[in-house]
């Protein structure tokens, strides 16, 4: 039996296969004498070559056009003259070629910064030239997904919401994280592609040789490093079988209480294959997030109409752009924030980019008319009615008649009753909620217990937004990564939530749990979990 | 010689219409520059000298070559750089 490591199960099912580690950005080491300026060029110019090429190949593999464009233009950057002519100079004037490269890239980062906007974006484009170079130079290994020609599990410190989204699950068997928590991205979309995952599973998995099987368990949370005696290897992906029956079925208690049980998806891509009775979050970020540049109302009603398409006769829950903090948008990033999670993102970018809000509600409204879904449009981030209220006109100024606010700001879930008098519905994104309640980054592994979604607090939040739908028959839903728990479920309908809106490949589940309790047993677990003083009370309450 | 251009591309010349400005500089045998009035001038063949010069669609450009080859040279970039490239190709 091999040492056993202890984080927290983020994705369930269990997989044993060889641990690969994506390689954190080299650090630069100390600085030292040039003694041929000669060899300090060639270091570079091979670096340059290498790095081009490699980023060209990724570039002709990428299975769609945004991804290719945008490797090529980085393989460009990667060998620009002006670059490689202040490089030069800067070894001349007696630095080494990782300090030399390190210092040019340094002040171009810094002037377009200064520039802003756009440019500003694009900042972190020169970050990733600079870090490829300098690893190439230094002789270690680029910081990009490993590629051991077999399947793998992934083991790194975090994994960014870019690279996570192109994991592979025919590649990809599973992913460990030292740091992260079970609302991180890496989690979420983990979760998307039924890969098993375990997050903060702390320093020691980083440790772990490359090549080293390991057993990664996501639902217990435990990862086994070494020779694992109780479980042949496999090198296919776990396939997760749903308990519930297929087909799309409306949610509901066993005694016939509608809980409408809806997808959470970024394009229409992940309905292939779904069941489901509507879309709750449709997150439209997603699609664009490699866009440099506003995405044109054509483009955006062709996205949007692919998904209403998908869902017609039924709900789409369209969420405008929810850019900022840890999902950057490059084309609606206008500066740097020392506190982008408390900073413009979300419906706040509408205070200084307006139009592209109205020009995505109006390509919203477009593919709305062009189709038979039950489309309607919720915005991120809204902490006060004033807001809500202005969004609501503008929503329906655009044509879309059903309006609603997210809410994961505490300010607007405590006057819930309130929004509720402009909009007509609530999403609670428990995630955010969780993470601004409890002052605590999502991204947090040593938090971790402080974003439980079990926290007594946060389930009073959550019910004073059930009961102010209630009390005016408005529907007030829950799209956080917690309503795919089963037992999570349960407590929600329980608090009088209307629907729940999860990863798709949950929905069967969440069904079946459903359909085993009556609506008075699942306000018995709600009050129960409420009552409790901590997660595991409430846990082991509700049973 | 020197040739003066409004820059057609309607977001302005970001990362993607100046890799393709850059890419077009590189292989046409005579260093063309670019400026903005009143600024220094810029390679053409460099992307990331082209994105700081932070030129939005209208702002007048300033191209300039010299010798055998400079006519034609001028004659392609000033083609490109009048043209919509957003409005061509994939987006980015």
């Amino acid at each position: 039996m091999g040492e056993q490591l202890r984080g927290i199960g983020a994705s369930g099912g269990s997989v044993t296969g060889p641990a690969y580690r994506l390689a954190d950005p080299p650090r630069l080491p100390p600085p030292g004498p040039v003694t041929d300026a000669a060899a300090e060029r060639a270091r570079v110019a091979d670096a340059v070559a290498a790095v081009r090429a490699d980023i060209e190949s990724r570039a002709v593999r990428a299975g769609d056009p945004t991804t290719a464009e945008i490797l090529r233009v980085q393989a460009a950057l990667v060998a620009d003259r002006t670059l490689l002519d202040e490089i030069a100079v800067a070894i001349g004037e007696g630095h080494q070629a990782p300090h030399a490269i390190s210092a040019v890239l340094a002040s171009h980062r810094s002037a377009l910064i200064d520039a802003g906007g756009l440019l500003a974006a694009r900042a972190a484009d020169l970050d990733d030239v600079r870090d490829r170079l300098i690893a190439h130079c230094l002789g270690v290994p680029m910081p990009t997904l490993p590629q051991p020609g077999h399947p793998f599990v992934l083991v790194a410190v975090d994994v960014s919401p870019a690279d996570a989204a192109l994991l592979d699950p025919t590649r990809v068997l599973a992913v460990v994280t030292s740091a992260g928590s079970f609302v991180s991205h890496t989690a979420i979309l983990a979760r998307a592609r039924g890969l098993p995952t375990v997050v903060a599973c702390g320093g020691a998995v980083l440790e772990v040789a490359d090549g080293t099987t390991v057993t990664v368990d996501g639902t217990t949370g435990r990862v086994t490093v070494g020779e694992a005696a109780a479980e042949p290897p496999s090198a296919v992906p776990p396939v997760v079988a749903a308990k519930g029956a297929p087909g799309c079925d409306p949610g509901r208690t066993r005694d016939g209480q509608p809980i409408a049980l809806l997808a959470n998806i970024g394009s229409a891509d992940e309905l292939t294959g779904v069941a489901a009775e509507g879309v709750g979050l449709f997150r439209t970020e997603m699609l664009f997030q490699h866009h440099t540049v506003a995405p044109s109302p054509e483009e955006q009603i062709a996205a949007y109409s692919a998904v209403f398409r998908e869902m017609s006769g039924r709900p789409v829950i369209v969420r405008t752009f929810d850019a900022g903090s840890d999902k950057p948008l490059p084309f609606l990033r206008d500066n740097q924030e020392p506190n982008p999670a408390l900073g413009i993102r979300g419906l706040r970018v509408a205070r200084r980019r307006s139009d592209i809000l109205s020009t995505q509600l109006a390509a919203i409204a477009v593919a709305a008319r062009e189709s038979e879904a039950k489309v309607s449009v919720m915005a991120p981030m809204v902490t006060t009615v004033a807001e809500a209220a202005s969004f609501a006109a503008l929503c329906r100024d655009a044509g879309l008649a059903t309006v609603g606010a997210m809410v994961e700001v505490p300010a607007a879930a405590v006057r819930a009753a309130e929004l509720l008098q402009v909009v007509d519905f609530l999403s609670v994104g428990t995630n955010d909620l969780s993470q601004y309640a409890f002052a605590a980054d999502r991204r947090s592994g040593e938090l971790a217990d402080l974003l439980d979604p079990w926290q007594p607090a946060l389930l009073s939040l959550v019910a004073l937004c059930a009961a102010a739908g209630a009390a005016v028959g408005r529907p007030v839903g829950v799209c956080g990564e917690a309503a795919a728990d089963p037992a999570f479920a349960v407590v929600l309908a329980g608090l009088g939530v209307t629907s729940l809106s999860m990863a798709p490949r949950a929905i069967a589940d969440i069904r079946a749990a459903l359909a085993e309790r009556s609506m008075d047993e699942c306000r018995r677990a709600a009050q129960a979990a409420l009552a409790a003083g901590d997660p595991a009370a409430a846990r082991a309450a509700v049973g | 010689m020197m040739r003066t251009v409004a820059l057609g591309t309607s977001t302005g010349l970001h990362m993607r219409a100046a890799a393709t400005i850059a890419r077009a500089a590189a292989v046409l045998g005579v260093p063309v520059t670019v400026r903005v009035p009143g600024r220094p001038p810029v390679p053409a063949d460099s992307l990331l000298a082209l994105l700081t010069l932070g030129a939005g669609r209208g702002t007048e450009l300033v191209l300039e070559a010299f010798g055998e080859g400079a006519p034609s040279a001028l004659d392609r970039l000033a083609d490109l750089l009048e043209r919509d490239l957003d409005a061509e190709g994939a987006h980015g």
